[in-house]
Formats: structure tokens, C-alpha cells, sequence
């Protein structure tokens, strides 16, 4: 990257990062709700990223990492006494990781759709067991608890108001991003995007493919916890729901739709998507209303969203992001 | 231990009429998959709108065979223009865009079925209600049924593939794509033809195993899941071993449920499936290529 286009980048993040710490400031209570929650699936999604984008290698089971951080972040939350966020912090990253050894162990001498579907499988393995075993997990109904209250337990805290959540999120979330930036530049993540250039010839380099790869796994499946912890925290329940592979694959739809192998794009992609989401569930009923049409009100919204989303395969297979990039690029 | 022989072989029965039907919605899937590089990810929303499209025949015709062979044509011309629609355009991208493009499909059928028929789960009438005993059970002839309709329509396949005008077609196209167009096959539309048997097939077991669970939006996200476990066991695209992975499979699970719940017997199956891929990742009826 040239000096001039590293300074462009630095005053866009710079900005970028800045907005986003004032929006809570003048977002009404629902919307600021709203913003911390693309910040969390937006990680998610990033944290997919280097696997779909940069590795070459498309999980379709990123929820069992997730879910993992969620019931990670609860058993620490309901187990100790008082509740210590940075516990239930360690207690998700520590359940994703194993998850993510586990899974990485596997699916790693799996290519492309054998690896796409072995991570589906897995993470219904994982789905199963959380669902039935509800001594442990609470079943279907997962498990509630309140939430931790920021800062050291025993020196100094204070209960989270929607604000300071917020930038207790948002600080995860900047610094996964850095972190995973400078990952995606380090000779390692080099490899990684070697190897989903060509394989075999990163094999005959004399990289040990299989062994970058589990590395990339499980990085993914640790920020893909902390996403976990952070949504816990911020909704106070750990689900079943949320290990279903449907999670899984929304993951892949926010990467598609905002672009692959950007970082940025998953977040923005997770962005539009929710954002479509809100849009149409309010659409249907005002349409209703408007136009006098009772029959449309109930009408599904995932329809349209499913709709866009296939176009944008079709004829966007670079994503938002991507495509913003080529034709700035290209004017 | 004392062997329980007697629901060993219940469950036998059982093993081998879900093996039947779940054979019948993997066969469609792998053949989807050997002739085109497509995982349809929509294939469990074929099956499922199979099943509904059986309920609203029955229910304004009577008649349960009639439902059947309505559904199978309603379902295969459905997947048909699915096909040419959002699959046509991927043809020759990285088969991980039918993914994508696929779970899209299945995102909307799904949500479709759950508007247009409410969530509350549908019965389909059994159109046999004779029973016969097995030991302490009086056991449905319905399901021997099932299982023998499922081996003839396989059946029906495998000669319609091995001596049919179009299924040589069909054959040529999976064995190599370019020359099958060069000698004058009209490859788009064999694509689209195989697609169109596939959601087909779906649909009939939709609608055959209807009767037995009841019809629901989300009926087939179970069904797909264990039909992609079944493809990659028995080898991607390879329509004998899938259908001798539908059986194993499923009398595992038939022998597993004995013992855990059934909604736990899926992780028997899964471990086979990583067995099966870290020592035989080309299918667990085939030799392994050096």
C-alpha cells in the first residue's frame, strides 16, 4: 500500500470509528440496540471471513463456535458468585476454542464443500447435544441470567447502561478487526491466501497446508466466541436457536453480501442484511395499512430478503464491498 | 446381556422403510450433485413442499395415489424452472455459489410454506390401514408399502438411467460435460431435466412419508441434513452408494434410537460420517483411488 493510500485508510477508519462511538449518543434506545447488534454479527461474519475469503474454505457451521460463546459466557455468569464479565469472557473464548480444536482437527483435511458440509454437520452435532441435554444447557429453553456489571469486581464497577455497552462492544469489535487486519498481512495469513490460490502447489512450496489451516480454524472460531460472549452479555440468554446451522447461514449470506476477503464486508454485509430485515418486517404491515391490503401483512419477509440475496449471488459475486471497490477503481 | 431380539428386528423394519425413503431423497440429491456440481441446499424444501402439495390434493381430490403423481409433477416442474432460473446462471462457477444460491431458494420456499399454510404440522390420511402383527406390535402394511414404492421408483431410475434414450444422456453428460455437448446433447436442458427428477423424487417421499409424521414449513431441514450425510458417505454423485448409505444409516440410527432418544440417534450417523471422511473420503462402498 502506497504512504497516500495508507493515510486515506487510517483518516476513513478513523472517522468511521469515531461515528460509530457518537451514534449511541444520538440514536434513540431501540436503534442504538440495533447498531450494537450488526457490530456483533459483524464480527461474527469477519470472523468467517478468513476462512470463506481468505483461506478458501467456506464454514457452514459457524454457529457451534458462536453458540459455544454464548453458553460459555453463561456458565460463567450463573456458576460464579458475583458475576464477573471477564470471567464469562475467558469461560466463552475457552468453549469456543475447544470447539474450534475440535472441529478444526477434522474438517481441515476436508476441501471445499466436503469442508462445507462436515462444519454443517458438526455444528448440529453440537446443536444436538445442547438441545438435549437440559440438566446442563436448559433445553429448547436455553438459559437466562442477568448481566455482569462492567469493570473489576471488588475494585470498582457500575451496571451497563445501552451506551457504555455499546462501546464496550464496539472496542471488541475495532480491535478484533486490527487484529485480524494484521493477521490477513502477516507472512501466516499469506499462506492462508496461498493457499486458497492453490493448494497443491503451497503443499509442494513446502508449507504445511493442513497445519495453517486448523491455525486459520480456530483464530476464526475464537473471534466467532467473543462475537458469542458479546451477544450474551448484551441479551442475557443463551439459546439453542443460535446453534442451529440457519445462524450458519446467515453468516455466509452477510460475507457473500458484503464481500469476501475484505473484512469490512462482512460487517457491512451483516449491516444491509439487518438492516433489509427491519426494513421489509416494517414494510408489509405499513403497506397493509396504507393500501388497505390485510392480506400482505403477515407476509413473510425473509421472502424478499431471500430474493436479493440470490440476485446478489447471481450477479454480484463480489459483494457490496467489492463491488464499490471496482468501480471506484474503475471512475 | 440379555439381547432384546425382538426389537432388534422392529427396529430392523424400521431401519430399513426410513432407509428407503431417506435413499429415495439422497439419490435425487446425488444425482443433482454428480451431473451438475450443485449441493442443493433446497432439496429438504422439495421434499417438504412435496408433502404439502400431497395434503391440498388429497384434501380436493380424495384420492391419495392421485395426490402422489400430482405432487411429483407439480414439484419436478417446480425444480425445473428453480433450475433454470438461479442455477443456470452459476453453471461453471465454484459449485460453493449453488450453495449459497440454493440455501437462498430454501430461505424463500420455507418461509413461502409457513405463510401459505400456517405453522400448526398437517396429517396425510394413510391410504392403507391394514396392519400385521410383529410380536407385541401391530405393525402398518402401509410402511412395507413405502419401502416397496421407494425401490421401485429407484429401480425405475437405475433402468431408465442405464438403457433410457435420456438417461444415456443423462450418463454422458455426469461422465464428461464438454463432449456430451460436442456430440449434440443439449446439455443445459439434460441439467434441468435431471433437476426436475431429482426435486421429483423429493416430492414423492414427501408425500409417501407424509403419513407418518405430519407435514410441516421446516420437515425438511432434518430430512436434508441426514440426506447430505447419506451423499457424502455413500461418495458424492455415486448412486449406489448412497442408496446403500441410506440403509446403513438408517438401521444405525433404528439400532441407536433402542437405546438414546431418536433426536440423539443423528450423532450416530455423524460419527460415521467423519469415520467415513477421514478414511475413505471418496465414499464408504467405493475403493479409495491411489
Amino acid at each position: 500500500m502506497s504512504k497516500r493510500r495508507a493515510s486515506v485508510y487510517w483518516i476513513g477508519f478513523a472517522v468511521i470509528v469515531t461515528l460509530l462511538v457518537l451514534a449511541p449518543l444520538v440514536l434513540p434506545e431501540f436503534w442504538r440496540r440495533f447498531l450494537t447488534e450488526i457490530l456483533i454479527w459483524g464480527l461474527l461474519a469477519m470472523s468467517s471471513d478468513l476462512l470463506i475469503g481468505y483461506t478458501g474454505m467456506v464454514s457452514f457451521g459457524h454457529s457451534a463456535f458462536f453458540g459455544l460463546g454464548m453458553y460459555g459466557a453463561a456458565a460463567a455468569i450463573l456458576t460464579v458468585k458475583p458475576p464477573n464479565l471477564w470471567l464469562a469472557l475467558l469461560y466463552g473464548l475457552a468453549g469456543s476454542a475447544a470447539v474450534a480444536l475440535f472441529v478444526a482437527y477434522f474438517s481441515t483435511r476436508l476441501r471445499d464443500i466436503y469442508f462445507a458440509i462436515t462444519t454443517l454437520i458438526f455444528s448440529q452435532i453440537f446443536y444436538v447435544i445442547i438441545f438435549t441435554w437440559t440438566e446442563v444447557t436448559g433445553g429448547e429453553n436455553g438459559l437466562s441470567f442477568s448481566r455482569p456489571q462492567l469493570g473489576i469486581p471488588g475494585i470498582y464497577t457500575t451496571p451497563f447502561t445501552s451506551t457504555t455497552l455499546h462501546w464496550f462492544v464496539l472496542f471488541f469489535v475495532v480491535a478484533s478487526y486490527l487484529i485480524l487486519r494484521r493477521i490477513t498481512q502477516s507472512p501466516f495469513g499469506m499462506v492462508l491466501q496461498s493457499i486458497r490460490e492453490n493448494e497443491a502447489r503451497t503443499r509442494a512450496i513446502g508449507y504445511p497446508v493442513e497445519r495453517y489451516k486448523m491455525v486459520a480454524v480456530m483464530l476464526s472460531g475464537l473471534f466467532a466466541g467473543l462475537a458469542g460472549v458479546l451477544y450474551a452479555v448484551q441479551n442475557r440468554f443463551a439459546a439453542p436457536d443460535f446453534v442451529y446451522f440457519l445462524i450458519s447461514g446467515e453468516v455466509v449470506i452477510f460475507n457473500v453480501m458484503g464481500g469476501i476477503g475484505t473484512l469490512l464486508g462482512p460487517i457491512l454485509g451483516a449491516g444491509f442484511f439487518l438492516g433489509l430485515r427491519e426494513f421489509f418486517s416494517r414494510l408489509f404491515p405499513w403497506l397493509a395499512t396504507t393500501f388497505n391490503m390485510p392480506q400482505i401483512e403477515h407476509f413473510p419477509y425473509l421472502i424478499p430478503l431471500g430474493v436479493i440475496f440470490i440476485l446478489m449471488v447471481i450477479f454480484l459475486p463480489q459483494g457490496l464491498l467489492g463491488f464499490a471497490k471496482r468501480w471506484l477503481n474503475s471512475s | 446381556m440379555d439381547i432384546p431380539w425382538d426389537i432388534i428386528i422392529i427396529q430392523t423394519v424400521n431401519g430399513l422403510v426410513s432407509g428407503m425413503i431417506l435413499a429415495l431423497v439422497a439419490s435425487g440429491l446425488t444425482l443433482i450433485f454428480g451431473i451438475m456440481d450443485v449441493v442443493n441446499f433446497a432439496h429438504g424444501e422439495l421434499f417438504m413442499l412435496g408433502a404439502y402439495m400431497g395434503v391440498v390434493v388429497l384434501a380436493t381430490t380424495g384420492s391419495f395415489w392421485l395426490a402422489l403423481i400430482l405432487a411429483i409433477l407439480i414439484v419436478a416442474l417446480l425444480g425445473a424452472a428453480m433450475q433454470v432460473v438461479t442455477l443456470r446462471p452459476l453453471l461453471g462457477r465454484d459449485p460453493l455459489n449453488t450453495i449459497l444460491a440454493t440455501f437462498g431458494v430454501s430461505l424463500v420456499l420455507q418461509n413461502y410454506a409457513l405463510w401459505q399454510f400456517g405453522p400448526v404440522a398437517r396429517k396425510i390420511q394413510e391410504p392403507l390401514s391394514g396392519q400385521f402383527s410383529l410380536f407385541y406390535l401391530q405393525y402398518p402394511w402401509y410402511r412395507i408399502v413405502i419401502a416397496l414404492l421407494s425401490a421401485a421408483i429407484i429401480g425405475g431410475l437405475y433402468l431408465f438411467l442405464k438403457y433410457g434414450r435420456y438417461g444415456i444422456w443423462i450418463r454422458a453428460t455426469t461422465q464428461d460435460r464438454v463432449m456430451a455437448q460436442a456430440m449434440g446433447i443439449p446439455v443445459p436442458w439434460v441439467h434441468t431435466g435431471v433437476f426436475a427428477i431429482g426435486a421429483g423424487m423429493a416430492a414423492a417421499s414427501g408425500v409417501l412419508f407424509g403419513p407418518l409424521v405430519g407435514v410441516n414449513h421446516a420437515m425438511g431441514l432434518d430430512w436434508v441434513l441426514k440426506a447430505f450425510i447419506v451423499v457424502v458417505v455413500g461418495g458424492m454423485g455415486n448412486l449406489g452408494g448412497s442408496i446403500l448409505a441410506a440403509i446403513f444409516i438408517s438401521l444405525l440410527e433404528a439400532y441407536a434410537s433402542i437405546w438414546v432418544s431418536p433426536s440423539q440417534a443423528i450423532i450416530v450417523s455423524s460419527v460415521v460420517l467423519i469415520l467415513t471422511l477421514l478414511f475413505r473420503p471418496t465414499g464408504l462402498f467405493v475403493p479409495t483411488p491411489k
